[in-house]
């Protein structure tokens, strides 16, 4: 009903506007048609000048309206996340400026040289001076913004630090799964064809690998702990198709490719309960999102971040089993402890992930 | 088209092109029906065969944005008629995800492929080359037709792509493999997305052989004395475009024939370690990231063939009703070729963050931001050609200015995303869509309003009604800076692209009130378009009788010849040209067509 209503106003509408239109060529045949075009000369020459000015007073409104709904712009939970924020910086002011003179005049010599009996065009076919002049400056400008973003680039994209700790990061439709390295700090190797969901191996570790045996596995839903103002260095995966880890509160993004893994580190600089503290929201949550279209649930990959204390994150480390036990139940020293102890066979089943 | 006897009658017309018109005298052919509207092979009608296709797709690509946007705007209501009329791709009257990504794709590809190349380099170079270089027709008229009819089995290919039960392609217009590749990965991976690369093909196809024709006519047949530097600056937009496509469409043909046999031949050339629906596949080998090489490799030259065409449009238009020369000739036609060969330098700006690399990105970032440069060039060479002017408003100049204001705001936000550093933030958020749409989308799209409204004249002897086209600018112009300035914020705030709902998203759902007003101006912008439309099909039939053989006061050849130029365009023989297309305001003269040969007291300036 509704949507019937709204169709028939805008074929009003449309028929209306119609009437005017063709009205309006009519009468400007019998006033004259010179006439008729001086006066919308005049009329669009004014909305210009107008457009210029609402136009400038709504960039400014928008700007007060969703300037404080950009993920605490300035404040970036990470330290490359601040360099992002700082070359932002840089290129919001110079482009600013730009936007605002290069409109400002655009629009106002629209305005001031429209057609008037009272003035002749001017034949001003070049100056080479200008020309070089408008060749030289945004040549300048443009030194100065790559050789900031350079610098910064390179910092980002830099060797992660030696004492970074790892995690892997594996994308698939639409869930995104993390692994641990273990007490060795190596994460075990992997092969694709080793994948087999039933027999608790979703990643395809290798487990005649012996530094496969202490990994962690996160399944999908569960958080991934990072330790704040330690830096950490992802290692990218996915597993059909391209994917993408974006993490816009620490301003970093890096696409999972299948068959060609990928890193990015960074550290961060803000625990989950800062971040709660200082957009006074108890909900917040460090977000993971898919920014790679991958499939009709691109939408809604979603993974959740947890930055925390080191003993924090010890505790929850501590409480994680590697993911070989769950695949060799028969192996888990826990398990044959509590089976010898309580001959409770019922006890590896109770560890089975949730 | 009344002069269509006189050309055909003719028996004293003998220029040096008359040669490859001897057939007529010896065939004498009757002009039927379909000669003469569909398999044309006359310049004019096969612009205006691209302008009416490419009009149609732009409806269709609107309306499906529009139908995103009620997604968008509105999660969590349902409409019903949407039901009725797309069943269960909008099951209880709730767009479902593969039918919005379907939506997104065939929006993206049918605006970028369709309308703004096929559209816009087809139509305006298919008119205006032998119109403003004074030429009888093009280099071959009979591949011209061919490049119109491959155009048309392109679209048929897709539309029907619409219809298949597991609908069309849905993997962006970008069609990434492994998704793109694999037929369990979704729907729109199935049939719809083999029917997309052919489709693509077909188009491949019909603009190089549009391209290449193109070139051949710029280079080898204009008229006398009509020098390269005396072309009119449309002209050269359009032989540096036909350059860019002739060059890297066939890179796209291969990259599209390579995933056609990862997807159907078993090949491995994009595909390695890959589990997919509980399924391992024996790929091992092949690069995901090759495709996104060959895609960008066309596809970043792309968005200048769309936009290129839009500048020299622009150049004419702004020159013509400021009635003074274009300020710096030589300084644009020097941007356009520092942007034509850039344009093949920067692909990889669209990748930083897919692994490149980061000392090979430094460079891209280098070559992307020195596009700016004859950017920069061109945007104070506009400005210029206004100061001191004396403006006419005719829409067409509206669209011109308009165009020039959105190239700068487009234009500045790529300073934001060519740079890495900020990329690795904004990359595919609502910041890059809401960037291309400013400066790709809606400013060719603005370039493109600007020559239909200017050369409608020269295509059907009639005007466009002036007061739909005032409305239809101003409602545009306030509409595209509605629609996409504010949208910038949400890619700032992180917000991916191709999300159709961000309320499960504690990041990302505070913008509700935005999209509603995003949706329903998109709305009101799409159905003026609609008007727009009729107001074009309206005054083919029913327009003001344009009773003057310059009405705009114009320099260039097109205008020399009749109100309705028939077959060869020029009833006598082709005028020589004796100056540049920009003495306008010259020594106290408003202005002075190329035809005129020199004075002897004219200044010498240019």
């Amino acid at each position: 009903m509704q949507t019937t209503f709204i169709i028939l106003i805008l074929l009003l509408g449309f028929l209306i506007t119609f009437q005017i239109a063709k009205a309006s060529e009519y009468v400007s045949v019998m006033r004259g048609e010179e006439k008729s075009r001086k006066q919308n000369n005049r009329i669009n020459a004014f909305l210009l000048l107008a457009f210029l000015i609402f136009g400038l007073i709504g960039v400014y409104y928008c700007n007060e309206k969703y300037g404080g709904k950009i993920l605490q712009f300035g404040q970036a939970a990470s330290d490359h996340g601040h360099d992002v924020d700082n070359m932002l910086k840089i290129t919001l002011v110079i482009t600013g400026i730009v936007f605002v003179i290069t409109q400002a005049i655009l629009f106002w010599f629209a305005f001031k040289y429209q057609e008037s009996d009272n003035r002749k065009a001017y034949y001003y076919p070049h100056n080479n001076k200008l020309e070089v002049l408008w060749t030289a400056v945004p040549a300048i400008v443009l030194t100065v913004m790559v050789g900031f973003g350079l610098y910064y680039w390179f910092r980002i994209t830099g060797e992660a630090p030696a004492n970074a700790m790892q995690v892997e990061v594996t994308g698939s439709q639409f869930k995104w799964e993390f692994r641990y390295p273990g007490k060795d700090k190596v994460l075990g190797k992997k092969f694709f064809k080793a994948i087999n969901e039933g027999a608790n191996n979703p990643l395809g570790q290798l487990w005649d690998d012996s530094t496969n045996k202490d990994d962690i596995y996160i399944p999908p839903g569960d958080d991934m702990h990072l330790v704040v103002n330690k830096p950490v260095r992802l290692i990218i995966n996915a597993k059909d198709v391209i994917h993408d880890v974006g993490l816009s509160h620490f301003r970093l993004k890096m696409d999972a490719v299948p068959g060609t893994p990928t890193t990015m580190w960074f550290t961060p600089t803000k625990t989950t309960n800062d971040m709660k503290r200082e957009t006074g929201d108890p909900d917040f949550v460090f977000e993971i999102s898919c920014d790679q279209l991958c499939g009709q649930g691109h939408y809604k990959m979603r993974g959740t971040i947890v930055v925390e204390s080191q003993e924090e994150f010890d505790f929850w480390m501590a409480k994680q089993k590697p993911k070989f036990y769950l695949a060799h139940p028969e192996k888990d020293p826990d398990a044959m402890k509590a089976k010898a102890d309580t001959v409770n066979t019922n006890a590896a089943v109770m560890q089975q992930p949730k | 088209m009344s002069n269509e006897a006189n050309i055909h009658g003719h028996d004293e017309v003998v220029t040096h092109h008359e040669v490859h018109h001897d057939e007529h005298h010896v065939h004498h052919h009757k002009e039927t029906f379909i000669t003469k509207y569909i398999f044309s092979q006359d310049h004019k009608t096969i612009g205006k065969q691209f302008l009416i296709t490419g009009i149609i797709w732009a409806i269709i690509g609107g309306l499906f944005s529009v139908l995103f946007r009620l997604q968008l705007g509105f999660p969590e209501q349902t409409f019903p008629i949407l039901e009725t009329f797309f069943g269960k791709w909008a099951a209880g009257g709730v767009i479902q995800p593969e039918f919005y990504y379907a939506l997104v794709t065939i929006h993206g590809t049918v605006l970028v492929f369709f309308v703004l190349t096929a559209g816009l380099s087809g139509t305006f170079a298919n008119l205006l080359i032998p119109l403003q270089i004074g030429a009888r027709d093009m280099a071959s008229p009979f591949l011209n037709m061919l490049s119109y009819w491959f155009f048309f089995i392109a679209s048929v290919i897709m539309f029907s792509s619409l219809f298949v039960h597991t609908g069309p392609a849905s993997g962006g217009w970008t069609s990434y493999p492994p998704l793109s590749a694999l037929h369990q990965a979704g729907q729109g991976s199935k049939i719809g997305m083999d029917l997309w690369l052919v489709s693509m093909a077909m188009f491949i196809v019909s603009s190089l052989l549009g391209g290449l024709n193109y070139i051949a006519t710029i280079l080898n047949m204009r008229t006398k004395g009509m020098s390269m530097t005396r072309m009119p600056l449309t002209m050269w937009a359009i032989l540096f475009t036909a350059i860019l496509g002739v060059l890297s469409f066939p890179v796209l043909l291969s990259g599209a024939i390579l995933l056609l046999f990862d997807r159907n031949l078993g090949t491995s050339f994009y595909l390695s370690d890959i589990y997919v629906a509980g399924q391992i596949l024996p790929n091992e080998g092949g690069s995901a990231i090759l495709f996104q090489h060959l895609f960008w490799f066309l596809g970043h030259p792309e968005v200048y063939i769309i936009l290129l065409p839009a500048m020299g449009m622009v150049s004419e238009i702004l020159s013509v009703n400021s009635r003074k020369p274009i300020f710096g000739y030589m300084a644009m036609v020097g941007s356009l070729f520092a942007i034509c060969i850039l344009a093949f330098l920067v692909w990889a700006h669209h990748m930083f963050v897919t692994g490149l690399n980061p000392f090979l990105g430094a460079f891209f970032v280098l070559l992307t931001l020195l596009i700016a440069v004859p950017s920069a060039i061109k945007v104070f060479n506009w400005i210029t050609t206004l100061w001191r002017g004396n403006i006419r408003f005719t829409p067409a100049t509206l669209f011109a200015i308009g165009f020039v204001s959105l190239f700068i705001s487009g234009g500045l936000t790529g300073l934001f995303l060519g740079n890495s550093t900020i990329d690795i933030h904004l990359h595919d958020t609502k910041f890059v869509v809401a960037h291309f749409h400013i400066v790709m989308g809606v400013a060719s799209m603005f370039g493109m309003h600007a020559g239909i409204y200017h050369w409608f004249p020269k295509m059907f002897g009639r005007y466009l009604n002036n007061t739909l086209g005032y409305i239809h600018f101003w409602v545009t112009m306030i509409g595209a800076y509605l629609i996409f300035w504010p949208m910038h914020y949400e890619g700032l705030a992180g917000v991916p692209r191709r999300y159709l709902d961000l309320r499960e998203w504690h990041s990302f759902n505070k913008f509700d009130d935005l999209n509603k007003m995003i949706t329903v101006v998109s709305i009101i912008v799409f159905s003026m378009q609609l008007m727009f439309v009729f107001n074009f099909f309206y005054s083919i039939f029913k327009g003001r009788k344009v009773r003057t053989q310059n009405p705009w006061g114009s320099n260039t050849l097109e205008w020399t010849t009749p109100i309705n130029p028939g077959h060869g365009n020029w009833p006598g023989e082709i005028p020589e040209v004796h100056r540049w297309a920009y003495d306008y305001a010259k020594d106290g003269r408003e202005f002075i067509p190329q035809t005129e040969p020199v004075g002897e007291n004219e200044s010498t300036d240019h």
